[in-house]
């Protein structure tokens, strides 16, 4: 299944005004408030790189992301609109909400390169009913397994935490250089592997805790 | 036609308006309850009108034919009439038979467990507690400690209190949630938001220091566990990530030193039958001997059980070694959070204490030991999460420059094949959140699909918690697979859940507030309130009537605002129309007629159609003349 090209097109028939639901006069489409009577406006259907005011790219600043993130949630958190009404109380919480998603899905590397992939029409690998049937990965992921199954001591666990942390650095790179070059199939390949390299580092880390407790 | 008078955005008086509702804070603990007021960003304690403690123990004594009695009064009831004491209500809210089960044999009152097959027909049951000749809900009990702090900061203020921000442990789930807002409501109190304890600590702390960085609240209070890991930043408090233990303690250090003193008398032979009311007497006795070795290094007390008085002299090294398996549970709680953060311990800027059990020493070594560091203390670890709640019902009442970012302490997720829990929102994730996630059918011509909402971090459904449980019928007749169910779970800034189900292809959808397994149904929320609130019914008028003239005030202003930046585009018909219009407005948004207010409204709207309609189009001939919208403004 695949949601094929619509986010592109939709860019481009979005109309530049929409009626203000409380002034019913015209608000920006990109507005959080409406410019004449100051209210909150609904999150609308903006992707998250517009959102943030960014190109579709997988190389992002997280911390520039972050300060934008934090900036508007200052001004659109429901804490802002408590004594507010109902319906102002209602939209803030989904502005939030949809804020909190944007940023959530950018700033994690797997996410980001699956939103962009879906973004480009193509589904990523793994989703529902998508088996992964890459025999070098799943053979490669099943020697990192094997090598965490038999590590039993804390510097065994933390060497292999430290080398699939370093090699999830590198294949963040290739998934950027595969999307900058709208190599899409081999983009989907990295982005899958990406995701067992981040596992992989997850369990290395449960399993320290796991030998620290004991 | 008579000169009428239109006011400035932001400037049209209404009534009562003058008077900032005063939004209190409280901390609703499991041993101690306090409620504090905060002015300009500083908040303080309210005591009693002595002016002594500012500490109410949750503690509720139910006489015959009285009204309860809260607090000190009830405690000292406790040696008396241990039957009519409720205490550690706090541990019951929300939960359900399996929770009670494992914690009632450590609770000094009995507990009416519901029927197992009553909970299995899907009928919410609650527990409820046997309280001399009553039968009550820990809600209801929770609700009249509420009264008591609510009655405590209107007689110290003055004034009506309304509003509260109340704390609740990060741990607590869904359910403990619910019944903490259903307490609140059936005590008259309107709850602005729901806050996490130690988030509530941290800004206690984070206010006073202004200090940015990486923050660590350990909270030990009576009965629960929390570890909070905090970042702070250009006025923006993030809580990074949380976990704990709803049940665990200092009551727990109580009940070790009990154990630990009967099981002395019986190594000098004396056999002892505990009733509920020695059982309290005891745990009294053991409280006393913990606060002493606060100080002490070691301390003498007298049991007398059953006639039998026996004097034992407890060292703080044996203390020590009686609740080091618990302390030690808080410290690995405490690296698994770090961990799940991907935090190290020296990352962390300060440790905040919060609650009285961090005054114990060997918990106060184990904090310091972990982070190679001595905890902040300076502000009474018993009074800094109330001061916290007082900030922050501040700034959701009168604004404020900092802003509290709260996150999901427990993932949620749905039963799907197999009892296999799917995971919808993990644990730490920023809330408000709205997450969809899409289900189909698995047999051909399925025309109903159950949907299991459960809490928790295991991977079987049998291991978490269980929510809410709806069923999403009417899906149309199609081949297994076919159908596309989107489920939508909506946590909100309190950290409550909604559910929403609908089949994509038709529509259909379902949708519910996620409350009943363990919370009260509406109907017994709407008898409890006509039984313990004669006024519940004006209260919900008056609430109605804020709630239309705030609708109404800003149906005004918003129209104003759009007259001050097209006037070009009024016709002077419009003018008068919609000046006439706002000043029928007014008039009735000053009465105490909300469907007049409501009725004004629409009028207005009517009047000032044709002006907004006016502007839509003025609007769109800019754009269609090739001008950018963003260029206008």
């Amino acid at each position: 299944m695949s949601n094929t090209g619509t986010s592109e097109t939709r860019t481009a028939e979005q109309p530049q005004h929409k009626v203000c639901w409380s002034c019913k006069g015209p608000v920006g489409a990109t507005s959080l408030f409406c410019e004449t009577c100051n209210a909150i406006q609904p999150p609308g259907q903006l992707d998250h790189f517009t959102r943030f005011g960014l190109k579709r790219t997988f190389i992002i600043d997280v911390d520039a992301i972050e300060a934008t993130y934090l900036k508007q949630q200052q001004l659109l958190h429901p804490d802002r609109f408590a004594s507010k009404s109902a319906r102002e109380q209602a939209l803030s919480s989904q502005q939030a909400a949809t804020l909190n998603g944007a940023f959530e899905t950018l700033k994690n590397p797997v996410a980001r390169a699956e939103y962009l992939l879906r973004l480009a029409g193509h589904e990523p690998e793994g989703g529902e009913g998508h088996t992964v049937n890459d025999p070098e990965l799943l053979m490669e992921a099943m020697e990192m397994r094997e090598a965490l199954h038999d590590a039993d001591d804390r510097n065994a666990v933390d060497t292999m935490i430290k080398d699939t942390r370093k090699a999830a650095r590198a294949c963040e790179k290739d998934v950027a250089d595969a999307l900058e070059q709208n190599a899409y199939d081999r983009a989907k390949k990295l982005t899958t592997r990406l995701r067992y390299l981040m596992k992989m580092t997850e369990e290395a880390r449960a399993k320290k805790s796991r030998l620290a407790a004991a | 036609m008579a000169l009428l008078k239109i006011h400035e955005p932001g400037q049209t008086p209404l009534p009562h308006e003058d008077e900032r509702q005063l939004a209190v804070g409280i901390d609703l603990g499991t041993t101690n309850s306090v409620v504090a007021i905060s002015n300009d960003e500083k908040p303080e304690v309210l005591r009693d009108t002595s002016g002594g403690n500012a500490i109410v123990p949750s503690v509720v004594y139910y006489g015959a034919d009285a009204d309860p009695v809260v607090g000190e009064a009830a405690r000292d009831q406790i040696n008396d009439n241990a039957n009519r004491v409720v205490s550690s209500v706090k541990r019951l809210m929300g939960r359900g038979i399996a929770d009670v089960k494992s914690i009632a044999g450590t609770l000094p009152y009995h507990v009416e467990v519901p029927a197992e097959d009553a909970e299995k027909s899907g009928e919410p049951m609650m527990v409820r507690l046997n309280v001399g000749d009553r039968v009550l809900t820990p809600v209801e009990v929770s609700a009249d400690i509420l009264r008591a702090l609510r009655a405590r900061a209107e007689a110290s203020l003055g004034k009506p209190v309304e509003k509260a921000v109340i704390t609740v442990p990060a741990y607590f789930d869904d359910g403990a949630r619910t019944a903490t807002k259903d307490a609140a409501r059936l005590a008259g109190i309107e709850v602005l938001r729901l806050v996490n304890e130690p988030t509530a600590a941290a800004l206690a702390y984070g206010l006073d220091n202004g200090a940015e960085g990486l923050y660590a609240v350990y909270d030990l209070g009576g009965g629960t566990f929390d570890i909070s890991l905090l970042k702070m930043q250009k006025g923006v408090f993030q809580v990074k990530a949380t976990g704990g233990d709803a049940a665990l303690g200092g009551d727990d250090f109580d009940h070790a030193i009990a154990e630990h003193l009967l099981a002395e008398r019986k190594d000098g032979g004396t056999t002892d039958d505990l009733d509920a009311s020695d059982a309290k007497r005891l745990l009294k006795t053991a409280r006393k001997v913990k606060e002493a070795l606060t100080d002490a290094d070691e301390t003498s007390v007298t049991v007398s059980l059953g006639g039998a008085d026996t004097t034992h002299t407890v060292t703080r090294a044996a203390f020590d070694a009686m609740i080091a398996k618990l302390v030690s549970r808080t410290i690995a709680i405490t690296e698994q959070v770090l961990d799940d953060a991907d935090i190290l311990a020296d990352d962390v800027k300060g440790v905040v204490l919060v609650g009285g059990s961090t005054r114990v020493p060997a918990v106060r070594k184990a904090v310091a030991d972990l982070f190679e560091q001595d905890p902040l203390s300076d502000i009474d670890p018993d009074e800094v999460v109330a001061l916290g709640a007082a900030l922050q019902a501040e700034a959701l009442t009168g604004g404020s420059d900092n802003l509290l970012l709260d996150v999901t302490p427990l993932s949620l997720g749905l039963e799907t094949m197999g009892g296999i829990v799917e995971k919808v929102i993990d644990r730490n994730t920023p809330i408000p959140v709205a997450k969809a996630q899409e289900f189909t059918t698995y047999q051909d011509g399925q025309s109903a699909m159950m949907i299991h909402v459960v809490q928790g971090e295991r991977e079987m459904v049998d291991q978490c918690r269980s929510l809410a449980r709806f069923a999403l019928t009417g899906i149309p007749s199609m081949a297994a697979g076919a159908a596309r169910i989107k489920v939508t779970f909506n946590v909100d800034a309190d950290g409550l859940l909604t559910v929403s189900a609908r089949e994509e292809t038709t529509g259909t959808e379902q949708e519910v507030a996620v409350k009943p397994t363990y919370g009260i149904n509406e109907l017994d929320m709407a008898n409890m309130l006509r039984e313990s609130m004669v006024h519940a019914r004006e209260d919900m008028e008056m609430r109605l009537l804020t709630e239309a003239r705030v609708e109404a005030r800003r149906n005004v202003l918003a129209v104003q605002a759009a007259m001050n930046a097209d006037r070009a585009l009024l016709t002077s018909e419009d003018e008068d129309n919609i000046a006439a219009a706002i000043a029928k407005l007014e008039a009735a948004m000053s009465g105490e007629d909300r469907d007049l207010i409501n009725e004004q409204a629409e009028a207005l709207e009517d009047a000032s159609r044709p002006f907004a309609e006016a502007r839509m189009d003025a609007r769109i001939r800019q754009a269609l003349a090739g001008r950018n919208v963003d260029q206008v403004n």
